[in-house]
């Protein structure tokens, strides 16, 4: 990854999310704020439960151990944004492409809903707009207008709130300096209430998440797959902290 | 004509092998026109009820694609994690039905092969049309439908080009290219008929046949380079047929996908294909000989041959089948053993053994000399045959992906009635497209029956009558 220019070098940051599932309280918080923030559809319950449901993050919760010893573990899983995504190669239409800074970009205007690139994901962490978005009222006066409302047909998916992140860089580089550790704030890091999210940039050693990445408790979710992912989670259940 | 016709077939039972072959020796040039063309302009009731109907799947079909396009792919029954369900799964199913045309028409003439000439025709035709439907399926899959030629490689307001190295733009080409030349190898074989049709047929058909004949004579100079550019595209036609379905395989294979991601994919989807290919151009030309009348032409003797040639790749296909399972199943990675469990004990088992069973019982069934040679036997084994096939489709599309390797991220899948409408919406379609070719094109080429017939001939050698065939190829 290091020899391709267009990719994290040095120059570029790489935007990594660092989820400590020790913190996790599976409270669902992050799910609403992401909600929110990127004007995601509302599906309806029935739906929902046949595998349509429209998270960009979602909570997955695994049970531990047998009754009456029982353990509920969480794990929230957004978009990886691997380095070596399965989903890009296979788009036709390029709708998905990989970013400077290391983020796997989806073009929404571009996608023609082959779902081939969720077909390919190996955490099926896309979403595929089955109908027209509803927005129930008055969620539907509340839609954020840096993010557009997409149609049905098309693919979406977690983008680290990419607004926020060009938002801050932009206000940076107007200030003449570049974004310092913790300015930007996707939604769900901001909402996250036990503060199991961190996000920060890898290639800079002194950011929190690159310190946390480096942690003893650091695993990526499939490591066997070699997708090179851009989410770190920190081992939970081991430490009691 | 038609009465003569009709009487033949218990003749032809009874007969040894060569004088089978030397059935049609006896009748003059005339009268093959004849009993070719006859069955063409004679349409029944039957017929234009048969076409009603099919013409009436087609147009429900098509107000269920026009349902699905209006409210979103969520009408149809696929989600998250079976993204692509049934129309993945007819898509794959009708490219492998293109395949056996070429299969027949080209190697077989490449190799000379003598009891093709009857069937050549009816094998590209099924190969044109079965492309046709399946061609349709990258379209109806799309979200957005309307934006479909945003993966043609064109000059365009976005300065794009689309993304070659996407397994669905080499489908694209591959399946353009397998049309453009199959429909062109197809009509090369056609120009002769055309011109036989065009001298025999008065009113809007010998128009209809005078363009289409392109003016063609039968002059020497005509027959020698139709018989190379014959010659030619049967080699050209041989590696595109293989590309394409290995390139539909693909589609799955280079994805990481568990089950999906095999390297014995390729081959095993372009044996899959002849299997089903010739299963089904067997049950076509059972019904179309029925039909048509053309049991004159179409012989015990052919579906003989056709028989074997299925028995042989339905083998194949069972080696390829179990050299790609057993290295799973010994592997033992956990998700391809769920899925591997699913299949033989758990939900998709009845699926998995009405796979095996259609697929393997016609391998014993067509052993049987008597079953290749009885035209309703031959129809029900290679029905069965295709059955064995689609569902197999339908395990590797929609089944595999139920489980991948995030456990919470496991589901199923059920088929709505828009899939299934738009499904059956191709298979009527298919058949309409047949029907109505078979009215209006020759569906025996005679000049290859002709030139057959030619290669045979009796000699007398003191009191004992001899066949004799000749090279004139």
């Amino acid at each position: 990854m290091e020899k391709d220019a267009n990719r994290s070098t040095e120059t570029h940051p790489r935007w990594v999310m660092v989820v400590d599932l020790d913190r996790c309280t599976g409270c669902q918080a992050c799910v609403v704020a992401c909600h929110a923030e990127n004007n995601l559809q509302i599906v309806e319950e029935q739906e929902s439960a046949y595998g349509r449901w429209a998270h960009w993050i979602i909570v997955q919760r695994y049970w531990e151990g047998e009754y009456p010893n029982v353990k509920a573990r969480f794990m929230p899983v957004m978009c990886q944004q691997c380095g070596e995504a399965p989903c890009e190669p296979v788009c036709p239409v390029f709708a998905t492409y990989h970013n400077q800074e290391g983020l796997n970009a989806q073009i929404y205007n571009r996608c023609i809903g082959t779902r081939f690139c969720a077909s390919a994901c190996p955490y099926k962490v896309r979403v595929y707009n089955w109908f027209d978005p509803v927005f129930p009222e008055p969620l539907s006066e509340q839609l954020n207008p840096d993010v557009t409302v997409r149609t049905r047909g098309i693919i979406e998916k977690c983008t680290f709130c990419i607004q926020r992140i060009l938002r801050t860089e932009i206000e940076a580089k107007t200030e003449g300096r570049k974004p310092v550790d913790g300015e930007i704030q996707p939604a769900c890091v901001q909402t996250c209430p036990p503060g199991a999210l961190v996000f920060g940039d890898l290639n800079d050693p002194d950011s929190q998440a690159s310190q946390l990445a480096r942690s003893h408790r650091s695993f990526r979710l499939l490591p066997e797959l070699g997708t090179d992912p851009g989410v770190i989670y920190l081992k939970g259940g081991e430490t009691n902290v | 004509m038609s009465e003569l016709a009709s009487n033949r077939p218990e003749e032809a039972n009874q007969g040894t092998e060569y004088e089978e072959r030397l059935l049609l020796a006896e009748r003059e040039d005339w009268e093959i026109n004849q009993a070719v063309l006859q069955p063409m302009m004679q349409t029944g009731p039957g017929f234009w009820i048969l076409v009603a109907v099919l013409g009436a799947i087609v147009a429900w079909g098509l107000y269920a694609w026009g349902y699905l396009i209006y409210w979103g792919m969520g009408s149809a029954g696929i989600n998250r994690p079976v993204y692509w369900g049934l129309f993945i799964t007819t898509f794959v199913f009708w490219v492998g039905i293109s395949h056996a045309g070429t299969m027949i028409s080209a190697v077989l003439r490449l190799l000379k092969v003598d009891w093709r000439r009857p069937i050549t025709r009816g094998a590209e035709a099924m190969t044109a049309f079965a492309l046709m439907m399946a061609g349709l399926y990258p379209l109806i899959h799309l979200g957005r439908v309307w934006k479909f030629y945003w993966m043609i490689p064109y000059p365009n307001n976005r300065f794009m080009w689309p993304n070659f190295q996407s397994p669905l733009m080499w489908d694209m080409v591959a399946i353009f290219t397998y049309l453009i030349g199959s429909t062109l190898y197809l009509y090369l074989a056609l120009i002769p008929d055309m011109a036989m049709a065009r001298d025999n047929t008065t009113h809007w058909r010998y128009k209809l046949y005078r363009v289409l004949a392109l003016g063609w004579r039968g002059t020497e100079a005509e027959w020698h380079k139709l018989h190379r550019a014959l010659g030619i595209f049967s080699i050209v036609i041989i590696p595109i047929f293989l590309s394409v379905h290995s390139i539909v395989s693909w589609d799955f294979a280079v994805t990481i996908q568990p089950r999906w991601h095999s390297t014995i994919f390729a081959p095993y989807f372009v044996i899959g294909a002849v299997y089903s290919g010739l299963a089904a151009l067997a049950s076509i030309l059972v019904v179309v000989r029925r039909g048509m009348r053309l049991q004159e032409f179409l012989r015990g003797e052919h579906f003989d041959a056709l028989g074997k040639l299925v028995l042989v790749a339905g083998m194949a296909w069972t080696y390829f089948w179990f050299a790609g399972f057993i290295v799973e199943w010994y592997g033992n990675e956990p998700v391809v053993r769920e899925l591997i469990h699913e299949e033989v004990a758990g939900n998709l088992a009845p699926f998995f053994y009405l796979q095996m069973g259609a697929n393997l019982i016609p391998l014993v069934l067509l052993v049987f000399k008597r079953i290749r040679t009885t035209p309703a036997l031959l129809l029900v084994t290679t029905l069965l045959v295709n059955v064995g096939m689609y569902t197999e489709r339908a395990l590797i599309v929609a089944g595999s992906l139920q489980r991948n390797d995030l456990p919470f991220n496991w589901g199923t899948y059920r088929p709505t009635w828009v899939e299934i409408s738009i499904v059956a919406m191709t298979f009527a379609g298919f058949a309409l497209l047949y029907t109505l070719f078979s009215r209006i094109i020759p569906f025996v080429p005679v000049w290859e029956i002709k030139e057959g017939r030619l290669r045979y001939t009796v000699r007398r050698i003191g009191r004992l009558l001899v066949p004799t065939a000749a090279e004139i190829e």
